[in-house]
């Protein structure tokens, strides 16, 4: 796997006593889609929460080839991971644009900041609508797009996204997985993405991963999990 | 100082293990041996001691048991005290028929702050009482027709009878003596009983303990009720045994250093209310030589490295302790609900 | 008439004080949910610290502006030494710690500065302005307090910092996936409080004198002004600070003998706390239970 962006091998991790996973290898490919798939509670989440420091961890993870698994949250995002958690993140009681403006506080090159928050609202005309209401006044989907586009607003390399889709109509759905695409291929960001919508999250990814109880159980190219028989009755419901 | 590990263990007498039966015998006796062996200014201070013990087993049954943080149980101490130098200097009742008097005007008190108190969350419950503790200086300075304003109230010190071969202070100190073991008593049984455990609960658990049945109301207003007495009787003790009170000695620090002996001794222990009294007597005393402040300074300290490193106090830490070396220890101090301060929120 | 004017004046002047000191205090409130009981001791030490720089012959304003920078700094090392082990503590250990630290402020003002009381010196004319509405110190106090407010707002609103401070406080957990510091956050802000009681404490020592007790009741009149305008809101508390401080004179005038002015700062406070926990201008309650 040389080559790729984001090489995970034997994390572990634990929430005090409770060991949540059991040594999982994953990677994300230099401007790659990686989907997590995996029931609740399978530890999809903590996964992303541990490679980005928010919880205890041990194992070893290097990004861009580099050693990260001892890091703070504050440098590896300061390395160009942005993290867009469960729940959005959204600072409710700032502006829409300072939503955006906060989403560029952890990054290198402060040049461009302006021109950037300019490409968002392009990608995200709604922002644009609202760039001075207080973000906690936006509807789900606007919240979520918000929530990429603050991430976005880092200059990432990797962009980390838990659950897009959770509690927004399909529609919605549709446009964000749509704009994800587009900002792939703009801004040549990969991304590790961790989807309910396992369907969904097939059709963008090139790499999955399925985690059961902490462990990696099956590992493949996105359309190699569409094939797979078993994936498909348990996961993708045909 | 051998009378304060003993008394140290009567709480823990509740639960009729030998253990603690004798530690509390062992206690009393050196209670009762004490003044024979010390100066009377030294009784004196034990005298103030033990009423000190008595206010922080008050503030202990509130903060420690039942998590409702008090930064002004000086106030109730001051309600304790002015009550007696009232009922004594303006009504010529004698001091003995003072204390229960006192207590009474406390609790009433008590149950009065509590009921607004029973909507505040901690932190502002221990704003209010900080505000309290600031306040009550100049509030006794106003009504100086009862309290005498700033010049305070001088009471005659009781004298011993005739026909008993003691020194007053002596005698004072063992009339304390028995005050301080009835509320002792009461205290401990109270905490080891049904009640204790309604007031843990409702600290720990407030949700639940509600569902399953004790009522929040009666039991958070009782225990400030309860309290606010406790420390009205001391109030009441220490100003027999000074025979004085103004305003100024019931200052905000004074609440304050019922909170350091509360953290030093243990705040959730009936046994840490003695190690308190006794640290809040005696360590000023020994500070003092170096200057004023420096009681204060040393208060300070120890505030946090109690708070850092000690959080459960000398009672604490000796049942810590008696555990890890005494293994039959282990099933006298089983039951005990210990905690650190604020091991709930 | 003129007496109405005046008490109303020299209310706003001293509401001005309680309007800066309630700020420190919404300031640490905002970011930790807990209201630090030293902040009125601190305001007091740095007062010292002031009063010692003017004794040795810095002028006053160099003497002010150390002061402030010396306090920012105390306050961000209390705030990384003392605060942060129990961060994630009880309620009740940080009140010990908070009350630990006003007992240490306190002790150790007594024990450098001795009891006694001193005077300190005010910066303005003391002559009375305006036919004797208002005295210059009271003007210079509001002049003071209403620029450091327009700073505060200005640093917090328009700079980078204080976007990441506001953010920080809002929700930790995505302000570290931004890469945001919180734990500086949290001692820049405990700083930034220190600084704030600093100027309070100077402003107010002229007209309180200086000794070591010199802040317990400006602290209380600060925590009926953050209640009454609203623990939550920055803007409220420097409202509340003015009617508290408007309050305090009138009812001093014309209702209430003043010794009971603690009194009624402690009876404002128990009914904001009952009757409107939110405070006048607060966003959200201060939880019941």
């Amino acid at each position: 796997m040389a080559g790729a962006l984001l090489e995970v091998e034997g994390l572990r991790a634990a929430y005090g006593p409770s060991q949540v996973l059991h040594g999982i290898d994953f990677a994300v490919e230099e401007g790659g889609i990686t989907a997590l798939l995996g029931a609740n509670g399978a530890g999809k989440t903590t996964t992303l929460r541990a490679v980005c420091g928010m919880v205890d961890r041990s194992g070893s993870i290097r990004f861009g080839g580099q050693p990260i698994e001892k890091d703070s949250t504050e440098s590896i995002v300061g390395l160009g991971v942005a993290h867009v958690p469960e729940g959005r993140g959204t600072f409710v009681k700032l502006s829409v644009e300072e939503n955006l403006r906060i989403g560029a506080y952890g990054r290198r090159a402060r040049d461009g900041v302006a021109a950037d928050m300019e490409r968002m609202y392009q990608h995200f005309p709604k922002l644009a609508e609202r760039r001075t209401q207080q973000a906690g006044t936006l509807s789900g989907g606007e919240q979520q797009m918000l929530a990429i586009a603050r991430a976005l607003m880092l200059r990432p390399r990797l962009l980390v996204l838990d659950e897009p889709s959770f509690g927004l109509g399909p529609l919605i759905v549709a446009s964000i997985f749509e704009i994800m695409g587009a900002v792939r291929r703009d801004d040549r960001v990969s991304i590790l993405l961790v989807e309910q919508n396992a369907a969904l999250a097939l059709e963008l990814a090139d790499r999955a991963y399925l985690i059961e109880t902490g462990r990696v159980v099956m590992s493949g190219s996105a359309k190699d999990f569409r094939d797979n028989e078993q994936v498909r009755r348990s996961y993708l419901g045909y | 100082m051998a009378a304060t590990s003993g008394l140290a263990t009567i709480p823990v007498a509740a639960s009729g293990t030998n253990w603690r039966r004798i530690g509390v015998a062992v206690a009393i006796a050196a209670a009762l041996v004490l003044p024979w062996l010390v100066s009377d200014y030294r009784v004196f201070q034990f005298t103030l001691a033990g009423s000190y013990a008595v206010a922080l087993l008050g503030l202990n049954l509130l903060t420690g048991y039942n998590g409702q943080i008090s930064l002004g149980h000086g106030a109730f101490f001051a309600i304790g005290g002015y009550t007696a130098a009232i009922l004594m200097h303006r009504l010529g009742v004698p001091y003995y028929l003072t204390i229960l008097p006192a207590g009474a005007a406390a609790f009433i008190v008590g149950v009065l702050f509590g009921l607004p108190a029973l909507r505040l969350e901690n932190l502002y419950l221990a704003l209010v009482t900080l505000s309290m503790a600031v306040a009550t200086p100049q509030f006794l300075k106003y009504f100086d027709h009862w309290t005498g304003g700033s010049q305070g109230i001088v009471l005659r010190k009781p004298a011993a009878p005739t026909w008993l071969p003691i020194g007053n202070d002596k005698w004072l100190y063992y009339q304390m003596l028995v005050v301080l073991l009835i509320v002792f008593w009461a205290g401990s049984n109270l905490l080891a009983g049904r009640t204790g455990r309604a007031l843990v609960a409702l600290r720990d658990h407030p949700i639940s303990a509600t569902v399953m049945g004790i009522n929040p109301v009666f039991y958070k207003t009782c225990a400030f009720g309860v309290s606010a007495m406790f420390t009205g009787i001391a109030g009441a003790m220490a100003a027999i045994a000074t025979g004085f009170v103004a305003p100024d000695s019931f200052n905000v620090f004074l609440s304050i250093s019922f909170l350091v002996g509360s953290v030093v001794g243990g705040i959730a222990t009936v046994a840490g209310a003695v190690f308190g009294g006794f640290f809040i007597q005696f360590i000023p005393n020994l500070a003092n030589d170096i200057s004023d402040a420096a009681p204060w300074a040393i208060y300070g300290l120890f505030l946090l490295a109690f708070m850092y490193a000690m959080p459960t106090g000398i009672a604490g830490f000796i049942r810590t302790m008696a555990v890890r070396y005494a293994p039959k220890f282990r099933t006298a101090v089983g039951e005990q609900p210990t905690s650190q301060p604020g091991s709930h929120s | 008439m003129t007496q109405l004017t005046q008490q109303i004046l020299s209310g706003v002047a001293t509401g001005a004080i309680y309007a800066s000191l309630a700020l420190a205090l919404v300031m640490i409130h905002q970011a930790t949910e807990s209201v630090n009981f030293a902040q009125g001791e601190m305001a007091m030490f740095s007062t010292y610290i002031a009063w010692s720089l003017v004794q040795v012959g810095t002028p006053f304003w160099i003497a002010f502006v150390l002061t402030v920078v010396i306090s920012f700094i105390g306050g961000v090392l209390i705030e990384r030494i003392i605060v942060r082990p129990v961060e994630n503590a009880p309620v009740l250990s940080h009140v010990i710690v908070f009350i630990g630290l006003l007992v240490i402020f306190s002790a150790v003002a007594g024990w450098i500065f001795t009891y006694t009381v001193k005077q300190f010196p005010s910066p303005f004319p003391t002559k009375p302005l305006l036919g004797g509405a208002v005295t210059g110190h009271d003007l210079g106090v509001i002049g003071v307090t209403f620029v450091m407010l327009i700073l505060l707002f200005l640093f917090f609103r328009f700079t980078p910092l204080g976007l990441a401070m506001r953010a920080a406080a809002q929700n930790p957990e995505s302000a570290r996936l931004v890469g945001i510091r919180v734990g500086w956050m949290l001692a820049i802000g405990w700083g930034l409080a220190a600084a704030v009681g600093a100027v309070a404490g100077i402003m107010v020592a002229p007209i309180l004198f200086l000794d070591p007790h010199m802040m317990s009741g400006v602290l209380l009149y600060a925590f009926a002004a953050a209640l009454l305008g609203g623990i939550s809101s920055p803007g409220g508390a420097v409202l509340g600070g003015l009617i508290v401080g408007v309050l305090e004179n009138l009812v001093g005038t014309y209702l209430i003998a003043s010794e009971l002015k603690l009194t009624m700062a402690l009876a404002l406070i128990i009914i904001v706390l009952v009757v409107k926990p939110s405070g006048l201008f607060g966003a959200h309650a201060v939880k019941r239970v």
